[in-house]
């Protein structure tokens, strides 16, 4: 037991080789994205509606479709069901995501510069903590406003939950949901620390690998 | 017995052998010409594939149709003829709240009708520009229609001196001017009685230049010009060699009066006015004329070089101009022949001073010194318009045709009947410098029940023609308001109207977006009542006023999503107001002691129904 720990300790301390130093920062600067690109779009077709209105919902705002139009649209639709109006002030997301994904970056910048195997895990396990978080709160709020419509609503619907992967068919509107290119960067951020650590594991000798 | 029976019964031969010669001798069922080739028909493959835009398609072309004594103009696609709008000018059109908001009302002022003749595209270098639609009425008015929404901006006049503006509003290639011409010569100033004994002499006609502003389209006074008493009839501003004139034609030349279908035809040539517009320009802007009606008049008498007279035969109605500028096509309505007349000939003549007299002091050119060719049309032509390829298409009012004929070598290729009485017609993009062929359309004055009958008053017929091959093809009757006199094509995509007011653009001092702004505010007897409009609420929902007091509802439709109107019906006030997708609109009445439901007159949303409210009069 004590020689593994002996051993894990050692592993996690040894320096990283270029290739995983560069995976890292290329990981590091993929975040990048996050401040250019959406994460998600939602999209709904209706029959009046063959053009469709889209979300794009960014790190730091919405952004509707139709030079923006689409947002007011969709409020006024869903005034008649009695969901709240997406308003950006109600997104705290906006207020911490951005400065995450920022510190996210710089600890990846710190890991690259380090080096070590160990400060590669840290990031690693930080970058799918963070993932797993943003995304149970993207699921959450779509929850939130699918669930608290207000009782006077014109028009009764049972709460709904609205797709967060894929299509679904709420009420006359065809709905699809699926991210985009900033969420795509980040899973591929992920993808290159993963592939950094698998690198740094498989390039050490034999007796340094943990359990060998 | 027997031979009375045989006896009646030969007479009964005798007879039916009678009858049956009588019937054989009858007229037949319809006139050789039909018989020959089945007239007003079309071939049905052809036809139907040329002119079927599916559902959801687009079509080719904007038709912008003058509607006449309706006061409108309508607008049609081409080639499907399908009614797409009716632009409001003229006359109040409850289905767009025209003439019941406060703006649209002033614009009308006291004459609430107006007989709408010629649309006039907006032009630069002689090719529509898809900014303005100019159109004349009859009041001696010209009001301007933007493009960019399709509603009507300004209407200016009525011009002082001017009587009867039928020749009208027709542009100059830049759209530099939009012209007026007294269809009726009057005494001038108006408002000076004088008896009809005296027309020749104190019965004055009047030629106006209606200024655009280039950016604006704004229109003001720009020039007048004292004609002879002539009724002028039609008109087209010079183009390419030709820049810088307008062509009238005019009848009447006889100067006579009482029965003018006999008075005024006596002649064999009237005239064609030519007038030299930058001559006015420069002369008004020098400040010259004579004050006449609050506006300077300018007497071609004292302006050499500013008017010319160009004889022909005979009572002319439609003067064009071919793409080309240098040939001028005159319809002399009660010849079998149309008369083109050559601008390089004219200016030689000028210069030659190769006159025949004059008309108060307007010289005459030599009819034989100026004419190209007499182009053996058909009976009564009226207009032309022209192709991409070098030919002419004249209306034949008598013989209810179109002909083809070729400019230059002036053969008539090819003719085709209209059904019935064709008066303008109009060519794609037909009076301009780059005339598209493919379509022309016959504006005829008669239907006779090629339609499903509606009762005695009739529609008029519009009918598409195929002009793209050497032979005309009938493809499409279409049945429009009354009346189009003219009206013009233009490619779909040289227009780019917008679909909602953009809120950023909506200057109205009382336009308010929130419903949290909406509301009453009062000031002396006079309450301002600021009003929001988005589905499916009329904000606010009820509102109280006071007897006597003067209400001013300014209602503002806070959407910016295509399609999504609002209307404000108020029952017994005659109010009836739409606005758009981001307008502003105000309307102003004096209350009345009450209790009055308003609401949402067109239909937005499901909860459209709901969309309504109560004006409590105290």
């Amino acid at each position: 037991m004590q020689a593994f720990f002996a051993r894990l300790n050692q592993a996690l301390a040894r320096p990283l080789g270029a290739t995983p130093r560069l995976l890292v920062l290329a990981a590091a600067l993929l975040l990048v994205a996050v401040y250019i690109f959406p994460l998600w779009n939602l999209t709904m077709f209706a029959p009046q509606y063959p053009e469709g209105l889209r979300l794009d919902i960014y790190s730091y705002k919405l952004v509707g479709g139709n030079g923006g139009q689409d947002i007011p649209e969709i409020n006024i639709l869903n005034h008649y069901i009695g969901m709240r109006d997406l308003a950006t002030d109600d997104f705290t997301e906006f207020k911490w995501l951005p400065f995450a994904v920022g510190a996210l970056g710089l600890l990846y910048l710190r890991a690259a510069v380090m080096g070590t195997l160990g400060g590669l895990l840290d990031v690693l396990v930080l970058n799918v903590y963070f993932s797993a978080f943003a995304l149970w709160s993207f699921g959450y709020k779509m929850y939130v406003y699918g669930h608290n419509l207000a009782p006077t609503a014109a028009v009764k619907v049972a709460p709904f939950m609205p797709p967060m992967f894929g299509a679904k068919q709420l009420a006359n509107f065809e709905v699809y949901s699926y991210p985009q290119a900033a969420s795509y960067a980040m899973a591929l951020s992920s993808l290159l620390l993963l592939a950094a650590l698998f690198m740094a594991s498989r390039n050490a000798p034999a007796e340094d690998r943990p359990g060998a | 017995m027997s031979w009375i029976r045989s006896r009646s019964a030969a007479f009964t031969a005798v007879g039916v052998l009678a009858l049956a010669l009588f019937v054989s001798r009858c007229a037949p069922s319809a006139p050789k010409e039909a018989r020959k080739a089945a007239s007003g028909t079309s071939d049905i493959a052809v036809a139907a594939q040329k002119t079927y835009v599916a559902p959801g398609d687009l079509d080719e072309y904007y038709f912008f149709a003058s509607g006449g004594h309706s006061g409108q103009v309508y607008v049609y696609g081409v080639p499907s003829m399908r009614h797409l709008s009716t632009i409001p000018v003229f006359t109040p059109y409850p289905a767009t709240g025209y003439g019941f908001d406060d703006e649209s009302k002033k614009m009308l002022g006291d004459l609430t009708w107006g007989d709408v003749h010629h649309p006039s595209l907006s032009e630069t270098n002689g090719d529509y520009d898809g900014r303005w639609l100019f159109v004349n009425e009859m009041n001696g008015r010209v009001a301007r229609i933007d493009l960019r929404d399709f509603k009507t901006k300004q209407i200016f006049g009525p011009i002082p001196n001017v009587s009867g503006n039928h020749a009208s509003a027709f542009v100059t290639p830049n759209t530099e001017y939009s012209v007026v011409a007294s269809r009726f010569s009057i005494p001038i100033p108006k408002g000076t009685a004088v008896e009809v004994a005296k027309y020749a002499t104190d019965y004055k006609g009047v030629i106006t230049g209606v200024k655009i502003d280039p950016k604006s389209g704004e229109m003001s006074f720009g020039w007048q010009v004292l004609m002879p008493p002539f009724d002028y009839d039609l008109g087209d501003a010079g183009k390419r060699v030709s820049d810088g004139f307008v062509f009238f034609t005019s009848y009447n030349t006889e100067r006579a009066t009482g029965k003018l279908e006999v008075t005024s035809t006596q002649r064999d040539r009237d005239y064609i006015a030519m007038v030299d517009w930058k001559l006015a320009e420069k002369a008004a802007a020098e400040g010259k004329g004579t004050l006449i009606g609050g506006v300077k008049v300018l007497n071609p008498k004292d302006l050499p070089g500013l008017v010319y007279l160009l004889p022909c035969g005979k009572s002319p109605h439609g003067v064009d101009v071919a793409p080309d500028g240098n040939w001028i096509v005159g319809s002399g309505k009660l010849q079998g022949v149309t008369t083109v007349f050559n601008f390089e000939k004219i200016q030689t003549a000028i210069r030659n001073k190769d006159f025949t007299g004059d008309e108060d002091g307007i010289p005459v050119l030599k009819y034989e010194s100026i004419k190209d060719a007499e182009v053996p049309v058909g009976l009564g032509p009226l207009h032309t318009q022209f192709g991409p390829d070098g030919y002419a298409y004249t209306s034949l009012f008598v013989d209810s045709a179109v002909a083809k004929w070729k400019l230059g070598s002036w053969e008539v290729v090819d003719k085709i009947p209209m059904s019935y009485s064709i008066g303008h017609l109009t060519a794609a993009e037909g009076d301009t410098v780059n005339p598209d062929g493919k379509y022309l359309v016959g504006l005829n004055k008669l239907s006779h029940g090629r339609h499903l009958s509606v009762g005695p008053s009739q529609p008029e017929s519009s009918q598409l023609v195929d002009i793209s091959d050497e032979k005309m093809k009938l493809l499409y009757d279409a049945f429009t308001e009354p009346e189009p006199h003219y009206a013009q094509m233009v490619k779909a995509d040289k227009l780019k109207p917008i679909e909602v007011y953009p809120k950023e653009d909506n200057k109205h001092p009382h336009a308010v977006w929130d419903v949290k702004d909406a509301g009453v505010t009062r000031n002396g007897n006079k309450v301002l009542v600021k009003m929001v409009a988005v589905r499916s609420t009329l904000t606010p929902t009820d509102f109280e006023v006071k007897d006597g007091d003067e209400v001013t509802i300014a209602i503002t439709n806070i959407e910016q999503t295509t399609d999504e109107l609002h209307g404000l019906g108020i029952l017994d006030y005659n109010i009836n107001i739409v606005v758009d997708p981001g307008e502003t609109k105000t309307v102003t009445f004096k209350a009345k002691r009450g209790t009055f439901a308003y609401y949402c007159t067109n239909f937005c949303s499901a909860l459209h129904q709901e969309m309504q409210g109560y004006m409590i009069v105290r």
